[in-house]
């Protein structure tokens, strides 16, 4: 079992979250422009990365609030987590977000 | 009672305190301080049990949790039952009764045995090619006949009565390994201040030392017992130091999170009631110091699995431990020096030692000393063979030449009833390589060792490939002291190590290296005892293919047994390679995974057993409930009723008669468990029509829509009616099982997607109680008990909301119909709401208001085909597969909107929602069966039964059901096939039976 460190309580429990799955580029703003390989491709493609990458997690059991860990997918180690909006940290070896 | 191996003094046991137990139904006795296996070795039983697979005879191989063979069936009380309990492990108590297991009609006289002498035909993955033929055997004859041979053990009957705990701890070190090495390790933390769990698995700590006696290491100038007891007595105490005996760290997981199992109670002879069975500890140390110790090999030659064949160390811990000869003809195999302690200590005791076999050149200064004590050394010789009728006889033994084959120089024969195989150690890295610790082979120890680990992570001592007790503490010294620099606690000036007199050992032959001894007769030399896997099986796999370590352990099923391979990984591994020509190095060792010895359910489940299981979620209208008789069901978490039978009344006659009583009266439904949603803010219409199919933007105050939730994949996600309560504050309400999903589903949006709108949601279903009144009659009875609102169908329409008071509380009521009928939902404080229904159950008795129930609502809602998310969807259909294309409000974007333009939901066999009318009206389609055109095997499926119901209003069975879009033409005929069921045809057409207008619902 991991330990999540919630920016906003501290280290807790994996029971505690639910895991978002990757952190993707945001929601196109007009689906509607979009041909179906872009849509789809926004939909159901992942970068899933071997090494370090961004999912969302959510502190379900606790505070209730989403936010960005950083967790390498190679040996589960959590590398770090921030608030939704805050920058990226860096030093962890995050590739850009992918197109 | 007769112990003729037990000698007359020694042994850490009471011989003041007789204790008697039962092996077969016979009397067994021993001491305090016995373990199961050391009680039978001294009454000079040797045959314990049969092997898996051949049911070859098998005796007590090792002392520990390593044990293949002794795997007994241990009875502690009425229903305290743990089948394939190691001998070696089971402590004495009073009233305990074992029985050998895996042997008809007795131990001795084993029918199955008759498969040993067929063992030409059973050789690794002999099931991959057989009982294929004749077709129909294998479920009549072959699979009945292999279940009940198969396995070792008897699964218990009744359930565990025995309490367990969990306990949940942080600290600063947890050490694993309770000897030499981690006592010292412990110390040292202790005294700088670290909080400190010590963990061993043993009745007592001491490890390696409590197996070692006069030709162990003297420790400071005496005996290393005395050392030991000093050093217990300054650990006890030392600072915050938790010392716990019988318990195995089970687990360490690469995160650091550890699992420790306690057995408190079963060596006790009247335990406190109060004290749980076992303790399952879930530890969070900030850094894990193994010092787990190692294990020794067995020899690999025919019939090297005969009982009577012990491993050495197994033969010195019986000794010391509880003062037990293993035979008093004794012959030892000394592959490692080790051997030679085992050989002085036991003459000393008394035994005949009759020869000491090295294969080695150059044994170590033991040998000296056992020459000197007039043992006779064979130098260069090896067991090749062993002899007996179940128990051992005699050895064969035969001289090899350097590359480990007979030399021809003669074989002999020595007689002996035990044989003891020193053949060198395996350190026990199975929790480092848990936790990710790397392993690499080391040529000089013929083992893997730990190589580079993470940094909250060190291995000392035996378990890192120290060969003596010096090199051993001054691994856990420095070890320590690296972990505690890590954590930020300053060590205390180290002690001094001890001085230490012990023999350096000369390097070991490990058992693979002698050819002349294992290539004899492959398939009558063992490697995996518990799997009965021989030479000749790892051969096989690897002509077969299977030459990589995962595939041979899987095909051979080498390694899988409950020992997980700790006697024999190794020796497979080795042998592996040789058979494929590739040096060991290159081949890695399989996964090692949790748990190091099996772990009772009782002991993962702790108190989550019956109640505790799982929360039980009741309403506020639970109890009125249950005192009107309703019979409850499972949904998710909540009980809520199926129907409300009158006495002798069956389920199925209940509901027919409430629904019934929803078409022509009126009746109460418990609709508190739906979810419900408060959604305000400044942008809640924004944000609920970006997640919404349906207008919300648009939806006046005082109004309710019905609209459905959409992934972006188009799928249904949940449905249920929007409100608005204000401008900028809605009510939603949803299905019951799909509530919690999608108030996850409305945060994650909000939080992850768009982050900027300034909406709040908030579930409001707690605290509060929902009743809905149905039925022609529904306004005529409200109108009994409301005031302050007017039910009038002008003033309140159809799919609107008001307020007012019923019975004098203060509700929202809410005007809509998962009936068909004309209805109302009360929205009530759930403390009022038992007040409330009876309030209206007095004003309105000459209208016969009807408790319904699931099942009633079922059928009221199926005769008007509303579809029931779960039912009529399943993941992965559509708004437009319902044919409920009305609900997607034209002009803006909600998730989903984009798929469903996609190519996918645009093919003419997407499915389709259909009624689906029996042609026999009494034939009930089977919910999840398939349409297909005829009933014949093989016929392909054009779609499934959704929901089906016996409609008391229209007097038939009806259903819905999902089918392709190009066969569900309406008057189209197809069968419902289900598996042992006659199949029903059936007509497709309109997905609604009742009222298709809706008039009865807008009156």
């Amino acid at each position: 079992m991991l330990v999540i460190p919630c920016p906003f309580c501290g280290p807790r429990e994996e029971v505690e979250f639910a895991c978002g799955g990757e952190a993707g580029p945001p929601r196109p703003a007009d689906p509607g422009a979009l041909d179906d390989a872009a849509w789809t491709a926004w939909l159901w493609g992942r970068v899933n990365r071997k090494g370090p990458q961004v999912e969302t997690w959510w502190h379900q059991a606790g505070c209730g609030r989403w936010f960005l860990v950083a967790r390498d997918s190679r040996d589960d180690r959590v590398l770090a987590a921030w608030p939704i909006g805050a920058p990226t940290p860096t030093g962890l070896g995050l590739e850009e977000p992918g197109p | 009672m007769r112990q003729p191996f037990r000698l007359a003094t020694g042994g850490r046991i009471d011989r003041s305190r007789p204790i008697e137990v039962r092996l077969d139904g016979e009397r067994l006795q021993g001491f305090p301080g016995d373990t199961l296996a050391s009680a039978i070795l001294a009454r000079g039983i040797r045959l314990v049990g049969r092997s898996f697979k051949r049911h070859r005879p098998r005796g007590i191989l090792t002392a520990g949790p390593e044990e293949p063979n002794a795997l007994l069936r241990v009875e502690r009380g009425p229903g305290r039952v743990d089948p394939n309990a190691r001998a070696t492990l089971v402590e004495l108590v009073p009233g305990l009764s074992a029985a050998t297991q895996n042997a008809w009609p007795s131990l001795r006289h084993d029918l199955a045995g008759l498969f040993d002498r067929a063992a030409a035909f059973l050789p690794a993955g002999f099931y991959y090619k057989t009982f294929f033929r004749p077709a129909g055997a294998w479920e009549r004859l072959f699979e009945p006949a292999i279940r009940r041979l198969a396995g070792l053990g008897r699964a218990p009957e009744s359930a565990d009565p025995d309490r367990y705990l969990h306990r949940h701890v942080h600290c600063d070190l947890l050490v694993v390994g309770g000897g030499p090495a981690g006592l010292w390790a412990a110390r040292l933390a202790a005294r700088a201040g670290a909080r400190v769990i010590l963990a061993d698995e043993r009745p007592a700590p001491g490890g390696g030392l409590l197996d070692t006696g006069t030709a162990g290491p003297r420790i400071g100038g005496g005996p290393a017992s005395a050392w030991l007891e000093r050093l217990l007595g300054e650990l006890d105490g030392a600072g915050e130091l938790v010392r716990l005996s019988r318990t195995t760290v089970q687990a360490l997981h690469p995160s650091g999170h550890a699992l420790l199992l306690e057995r408190v109670a079963d060596h006790l002879q009247e335990p406190d009631p109060r004290l749980p069975r076992e303790r399952l500890w879930q530890v969070r140390p900030r850094a894990v110091l193994l010092t787990t110790g190692r294990i020794e090999r067995p020899l690999l030659f025919p019939d090297n699995d005969r009982p009577g064949i012990l491993s050495a160390g197994a033969a010195r811990a019986f000794l010391w431990g509880q003062a037990v000869l293993v035979g008093r003809d004794v012959v030892v195999a000394a592959f490692d020096d080790s051997g030679y302690a085992a050989a002085l200590e036991l003459a000393a005791a008394g035994a005949r030692v009759h020869a000491i076999v090295d294969p080695r050149d150059t044994p170590g200064p033991l040998a000296a000393a056992a020459e000197a004590a007039g043992l006779r050394l064979l130098a260069g010789w090896a067991p090749v063979g062993s002899e007996g009728g179940p128990g051992l006889r005699a050895v064969r033994l035969a001289p090899l030449d350097r590359t480990g084959r007979p030399d021809g120089r003669g074989e002999r024969t020595v007689p002996c009833d035990a044989l003891l195989v020193a053949g060198g150690w395996t350190p026990a890295v199975q929790l480092w390589a848990q936790a990710g610790g790397g392993l690499a082979w080391d040529a000089a120890a013929a083992a893997f060792l730990p190589s580079r680990g993470p940094s909250w992570l060190r291995i000392a001592g035996a378990a890192a490939g120290a060969r003596t007790l010096a090199e051993a503490l001054a691994q856990a010294d420095r070890a320590t002291a690296e972990l505690l620099d890590g954590l930020g606690i300053v060590p205390p000036p180290s002690d001094t190590l001890p001085a230490i007199e012990e023999p350096v050992p000369a390097p070991s032959t490990p058992p693979w290296a002698l050819p002349g001894t294992w290539r004899r007769d492959p398939k009558a030399t063992f490697v995996d005892f518990q799997n009965d896997v021989t030479v000749a099986d790892l051969e096989l796999a690897v002509r077969e293919g299977f030459a990589a370590p995962e595939h041979a352990k899987r095909w051979t099923t080498a390694g899988m047994a409950t020992d997980q391979g700790k006697t024999s990984a190794p020796s497979t591994l080795a042998l592996l390679a040789e058979a494929a020509g590739r040096p060991t190095e290159a081949l890695a060792p399989t996964t090692m995974r949790p748990p190091w010895t099996p772990v009772s359910f009782g002991a993962l489940a702790g108190v989550h057993r019956g109640d505790l299981f799982r929360p039980i979620r009741t309403t506020p209208l639970h109890a009125w409930a249950a005192a009107r008789g309703a019979v409850f069901e499972d949904v998710g978490h909540w009980k809520r009723p199926t129907a409300f039978p009158r006495p002798g009344e069956s389920l199925e006659a209940a509901a027919a008669r409430e629904a019934r009583a929803v078409r022509e009266g009126v009746g109460l439904f418990d609709a508190s468990t739906l979810g419900a949603f408060d959604v305000q803010g400044p942008d809640a219409a924004t944000f609920l029509d970006r997640i919404w199919t349906i207008d919300v933007a648009g939806l006046p105050v005082g109004r309710c829509r019905y609209g459905l939730v959409l992934k972006d994949d188009g799928t249904v996600l949940d449905d249920g009616v929007v409100c608005r309560l204000a401008p900028n504050r809605f009510l939603l309400s949803t299905t019951t099982g799909g509530a919690a999903r999608l108030y996850a589903w409305l945060e994650r949006w909000a939080q992850t997607e768009w982050p900027n709108l300034r909406v709040w949601t908030t579930p409001v279903a707690e605290g509060r109680a929902v009743i809905a009144v149905q039925g022609p009659k529904a306004r005529l009875l409200l109108r009994r008990a409301a005031s302050g609102v007017d039910l009038s169908a002008k003033a309140f329409p159809h799919m609107a909301w008001r307020e007012g008071k019923i019975g004098g509380v203060p509700a929202r009521i809410l005007r809509v119909s998962f009936t068909g009928e004309p209805g109302f939902e009360l929205h009530l404080p759930a403390s009022r709401a038992e007040e409330v229904i009876d309030t209206l159950l007095r004003l309105g008795p000459d209208l016969e208001p009807t408790p319904y129930g699931l099942e009633a609502m079922h059928l009221l809602r199926l005769e008007k085909g509303y579809i029931l998310v779960g039912h009529e969807t399943d993941g992965t259909v559509t708004p437009r597969d319902l044919g409920l294309e009305r609900l997607l409000a034209p002009g803006k974007d909600f998730l989903g909107k984009r798929s469903l333009d996609l190519p996918e939901h645009r093919r003419p066999d997407r499915p389709r929602l259909v009624g689906l009318l029996p042609l026999d009206p009494t034939a009930l389609p089977a919910v999840g069966g398939q349409l297909v055109e005829r009933a014949e095997p093989g016929a392909p499926s054009l779609g499934r039964v959704s929901s089906a119901g016996r409609s008391p209003t229209l007097g038939r069975t009806i259903a819905l059901g999902l089918v392709r879009g190009d066969r569900a033409r309406p008057g189209e005929r197809l069968t419902v096939f289900a598996a042992d069921r006659p199949p029903v045809e059936v007509e497709l057409g309109a997905p609604c039976f009742l009222d298709p207008e809706g008039t009865r619902l807008r009156g």
